[in-house]
């Protein structure tokens, strides 16, 4: 068995989920190459390859990969594509933008998402918002797969593969990079952050959620938000966390003025420690919750960052 | 211009699902079922672009049931002028008709159809997949631009935002092309009582799934749909200082 994984980084930073899929490749087992691409990356091709468990690192270094653009993914992968018996990404934006792509060329159906492995062709993913999980069977030989990387433990021990450089062919379809407006912001990212802090409806409005934003600085933490705040314009929308925005397994989160909405419940039951701060207390939030403060939030968010 | 909307038939987003008790899949008898968010979404910005005079014509596909009348039937009443139901008996959250199918069938659709844009949800909420758009475009030889929360078109090209995790990225598309929609690209309008009278006269052709000629066998078997594991909580502090505490000393995370 052959694996690849398509890599994500950031500017010089490969991204921390790289070793979360590193490990659900462990668990398929077999030969693992990680594709690294773009401009300048010597140092993400170095920071791949001191993953342990990494066979090889293919660098792919052009311009026209800077971006990650399906299109030029696409004509990067292909011509590499069947000498693997899996491709594999992580569900994040960057990854379900190009793998359907390339699983459409080999003429597989891609496995979306995948929270746990029974075998190396049989997988665990969430459906209908992870309101049920669907265990299948893949019936093609080759599998394109998307990880969810909180679902597996990062790889914690220290590799040194070689690495290789591989060339490329610019796509010739019609696709250009304009602009990117990066979120400003000092605070780690949402979905890799140790901490999250959430607002939702019962934070009231944009300014009452410096509130929130205070706490998550206090602990050094990220801040999300439920739909409901979404969509009342308090917030951004990549701020959310839920079954439509993002997913969040962070060892501490704090759910502030949230009632607990399936479609938000779907976005974060899996953190390690729940804390829901609301002053109703029928509130469905609390039944997932480890430690329950039934409070008004305009009370216990100020009292909570002067004590801590 | 001439666009085409791919929309399908869910589960309603407000309903919770039931698993069957032979855990063989969901429980969709006597459930309410809609347009898939997204898609609606996708129908409401090829309305505006068609209000805008720059669409002519919106064709509507549906892959599912002969119900899934009802769902083109929203889409004509929001605006689009006519749908095409490919009808089918098979299952579409999972273990029917897959992403990778569905997106033959509209390439198939498009051989005929030949739209210079498709807009489309860029996931349905029952099986989450978040694959038919971009295999389309793949399988089209198209370029695409996913996750879309402002559309731009300028003559041949359309100028996307895409919402993606780092923040807005801008990309620039030549046509024809696919472009998936995010929540924040629009505000979909509610059909009114005369557009819903009107939609009922609009033309939609019903066209058997075995009469498009491909292939749709599952190519994932399904072992066994259950629910998710419980979380166990329901724990109680009675002040911040307890809460701190707890934090600090038993969970240990701060």
């Amino acid at each position: 068995m052959t694996i690849l994984i398509i890599a994500e980084h950031h500017g010089a930073e490969l991204s921390a989920n790289t070793a979360n899929v590193v490990s659900a490749a462990k668990k398929i087992g077999g030969d693992i190459h990680i594709l690294v691409s773009g401009k300048d990356i010597d140092a993400v091709a170095t920071q791949a390859a001191r993953i342990g468990g990494v066979a090889k690192v293919l660098k792919a270094e052009n311009a026209a990969l800077d971006h990650h653009l399906a299109e030029e993914m696409q004509s990067l992968i292909m011509p590499m594509a069947k000498a693997y018996d899996v491709l594999m990404a992580p569900a994040s934006t960057f990854g379900k933008n190009i793998t359907p792509r390339l699983a459409a060329q080999l003429d597989t159906q891609q496995i979306s998402d995948i929270i746990g492995i029974e075998s190396p062709d049989t997988f665990l993913r969430p459906i209908y918002g992870g309101q049920a999980i669907a265990k299948v069977q893949s019936r093609d030989a080759q599998k394109v797969i998307t990880v969810r990387p909180t679902a597996f433990d990062p790889v914690t021990d220290a590799g040194d593969a070689p690495i290789e450089d591989v060339s490329h062919t610019k796509s010739s379809l019609d696709s250009a990079f304009v602009t990117l407006q990066a979120a400003a912001s000092d605070r780690p990212e949402l979905t890799s952050a140790r901490v999250v802090i959430s607002g939702g409806r019962g934070v009231g409005s944009k300014e009452n959620f410096d509130l929130i934003e205070a706490l998550a600085d206090k602990l050094g933490g990220a801040v999300g938000a439920s739909r409901a705040a979404v969509d009342a314009g308090f917030v951004p929308n990549d701020w959310q966390v839920g079954q439509t925005g993002k997913v969040v397994a962070p060892e501490l989160y704090i759910a502030v003025g949230i009632s607990g909405a399936i479609q938000h419940l779907a976005g974060m039951k899996e953190s390690k420690v729940i804390v829901a701060i609301n002053k109703d207390e029928e509130a469905p939030i609390f039944q997932v919750a480890d430690y329950g403060l039934v409070a008004d939030l305009f009370d216990a968010v100020p009292e909570l960052i002067e004590k801590l | 211009m001439k666009i085409l909307v791919p929309v399908k038939r869910v589960i309603d987003y407000n309903v919770k699902v039931r698993v069957k008790s032979d855990h063989s899949g969901i429980d969709l008898a006597n459930v309410k079922m809609s347009l898939n968010p997204f898609d609606e979404i996708a129908i409401e910005e090829a309305v505006r672009l068609k209000e805008a005079g720059i669409a002519s014509e919106i064709v509507v596909v549906s892959i599912g049931p002969e119900k899934a009348q009802e769902q083109l039937r929203t889409a004509m009443a929001i605006g689009a002028d006519r749908g095409i139901l490919i009808q089918t008996d098979a299952p579409l959250d999972i273990g029917g008709v897959e992403p990778l199918a569905v997106a033959k069938i509209l390439k198939a659709v498009i051989g005929q159809e030949s739209p210079n844009l498709v807009i489309m949800g860029k996931q349905s909420i029952d099986d989450d997949s978040n694959q038919t758009g971009q295999m389309l475009a793949s399988l089209l030889d198209w370029p695409q631009a996913t996750f879309a929360s402002k559309i731009e078109m300028q003559g041949q090209y359309a100028s996307i935002t895409r919402e993606i995790d780092g923040g807005l990225e801008v990309i620039k598309i030549g046509l024809p092309g696919i472009i998936t929609t995010d929540l924040r690209l629009n505000e979909p309008r509610y059909a009114s009582l005369p557009n819903i009278m009107k939609a009922k006269k609009k033309p939609l052709d019903i066209i058997k799934i075995e009469d498009v000629g491909i292939d749709v066998t599952p190519r994932l078997k399904v072992t066994s749909v259950s629910e998710p594991p419980t979380r166990k909580g329901g724990g109680k502090v009675s002040s911040v200082d307890e809460l701190i505490d707890k934090l600090k000393n038993e969970a240990k995370v701060i």
